[in-house]
């Protein structure tokens, strides 16, 4: 008599995740930061562009100027962003044309919403502040999640460092609660030179702490006399 | 036969399984596993003319986020042994204190000086059994009777005996540098030279590495520790002003003040003097 039996299958190392697939988004890393003042606007980017471990570049726009008074920075996936700032240019340009004047800043605000949502189902990776004067002049920041959700602010910061960075600008800045009544101005009480150095500081404190943002830091200030960039070096290890 | 009561005892040594089972159960059902808190790291060693050196860097990350910005990743395991540990810190840091207590039993029981082997076996057969779930790779070095030794060892327990080796996600980056430049017969200041290279290509192009870089020089006339030999990673930018926080600043919603004089009696002898 023959002894049959099934040898029971020694349980399998469990696997710590499903087989991975390829995915359509990378994400480039990097931080943005917007500053709204009375008169003027602040923007700044780190410079550093990264892919998994790696550095990509260490000298990378993420600023891009989209019209006389109004800047768009953005962190995440640089591929799509490149995409989102082309197709912004192409329709302010056929605004022009057809109105004979530049958008204001509010008007892209709500323009970029829309081109964010028009995405819903295959988004954008890219995480956006925009920064520039208003109609009256006034400082004004816009801050944006994937999908075109936007709000005004005096301040924001977007990307890998954000979360390192807002507590900050909340502890400095002094926004208002949204549930205190009178609501305060959106424009914040600094100097211009004073939001320049807040966030020198504040971008010198995200590269101690995130592996993603570095090497440098590009600020653009912009005000009734134009717009101007300056270049600060920040920690490229 | 006397019936001794006798307790279930688990299998004695090895990895019991059955909480991965639990574990991906609970990760399936969409329970987030805690993260472990690992050195990111560019761990390096070579053998020079008189030795060995040993280098590392001083990063630890938790998932993007600089945790620590100089931790120690060279341990000590012996008099004439160091260690340097990438992986999970906690894996790291436990692994090489358990085998520098084994290394002080063994020599007191041989009445010998440790020997790079010995704690090379210790540590391979402790990863082996936990088949690769203690997370450290390590490069031991040093020198003993029978002469300088560097080896790699891995988490699954395998090791590698090498004139130069690198470990840690900065690895690749460093062993360029070595690749490009380790000769044998190096002198102490070619080799300390290379090392820290080795290093601040991982610290500079790694993102997982940063900071400063740690070196050991182990010799047979001893060991030289040289904690923060280069800090190439200054601080950028400080606010001129600094940062102010007056009284106010946080709004006090509300005061008690408990004497606590009034609850302490004093039956007999003298009340103690107020200093």
């Amino acid at each position: 008599m023959s002894m049959v039996f099934a040898p029971r299958m020694a349980e399998a190392a469990p696997s710590s995740h499903a087989g991975a697939s390829w995915s359509p988004y990378d994400n480039n890393g990097g931080t943005c930061v917007a500053i709204a003042g009375a008169d003027y606007c602040v923007i700044a980017a780190d410079t550093r562009m990264s892919t998994g471990f790696s550095i990509l570049t260490r000298d990378y726009s993420k600023i891009h100027q989209i019209t006389e008074k109004c800047v768009l920075a953005s962190s995440g996936f640089q591929a799509d962003v490149r995409s989102l700032q082309k197709n912004l240019d192409a329709r302010h340009q056929i605004y022009q044309h057809q109105h004979n004047k530049q958008m204001s800043c509010p008007a892209m605000a709500q323009l970029l919403s829309n081109t964010l949502y028009y995405k819903r189902f295959f988004p954008y990776y890219a995480f956006n502040v925009l920064g520039g004067l208003d109609n009256e002049g006034k400082g004004c920041v816009y801050t944006y999640d994937a999908v075109g959700s936007y709000e005004r602010s005096g301040y924001s910061s977007q990307g890998s460092g954000q979360t390192l960075i807002m507590p900050v600008l909340d502890n400095q800045l002094k926004s208002a609660s949204p549930l205190v009544l009178p609501p305060r101005e959106s424009s914040t009480p600094l100097t211009e030179n004073e939001a320049v150095d807040l966030i020198k500081d504040t971008f010198a404190s995200a590269a101690e702490r995130d592996i993603y943002t570095g090497d440098g830091v590009e600020i653009v200030i912009i005000n009734k006399d134009g717009i101007r960039r300056e270049t600060m070096p920040l920690k490229r290890d | 036969m006397t019936k001794s009561n006798v307790m279930e005892v688990p299998p004695k040594g090895g990895f019991t399984f059955d909480l991965c089972r639990r574990n991906t159960m609970l990760q399936q059902q969409g329970a987030k596993l805690p993260k472990f808190r690992k050195t990111g790291t560019t761990i390096v060693g070579l053998i020079f003319k008189d030795g060995v050196i040993l280098g590392a860097d001083t990063r630890a990350t938790e998932g993007e986020i600089v945790c620590d910005k100089n931790c120690e990743k060279i341990h000590y395991l012996a008099p004439n042994i160091s260690c340097c540990g990438a992986g999970t810190a906690a894996d790291t840091e436990n692994v090489t204190d358990m085998v520098s207590s084994q290394l002080v039993l063994h020599r007191y029981a041989t009445g010998r000086e440790s020997r790079v082997v010995t704690a090379l076996t210790m540590l391979k057969s402790h990863l082996f059994r936990y088949q690769g779930q203690v997370s450290a790779a390590l490069v031991l070095g040093g020198v003993d009777v029978t002469g300088p030794h560097l080896h790699a060892v891995y988490p699954h327990g395998s090791t590698d005996t090498l004139p130069f080796a690198t470990m840690g996600s900065g690895s690749l980056a460093a062993m360029s540098v070595f690749e490009s430049r380790y000769k044998e017969n190096l002198t102490k200041e070619e080799g300390m030279e290379i090392v820290s290279a080795a290093i601040c290509a991982g610290i500079f192009n790694d993102l997982g590495s940063g900071s400063n870089v740690d070196l050991c020089i182990i010799t047979k006339e001893g060991k030289e520790y040289l904690r923060n030999y280069q800090q190439p990673n200054p601080r950028s930018y400080s606010r001129s002003k600094g940062y102010d926080f007056k009284i106010g600043h946080t709004a006090v919603l509300s005061t008690k003040i408990t004497q606590l004089r009034q609850h302490v009696q004093v039956l007999e002898g003298d009340a103690m003097e107020e200093e």
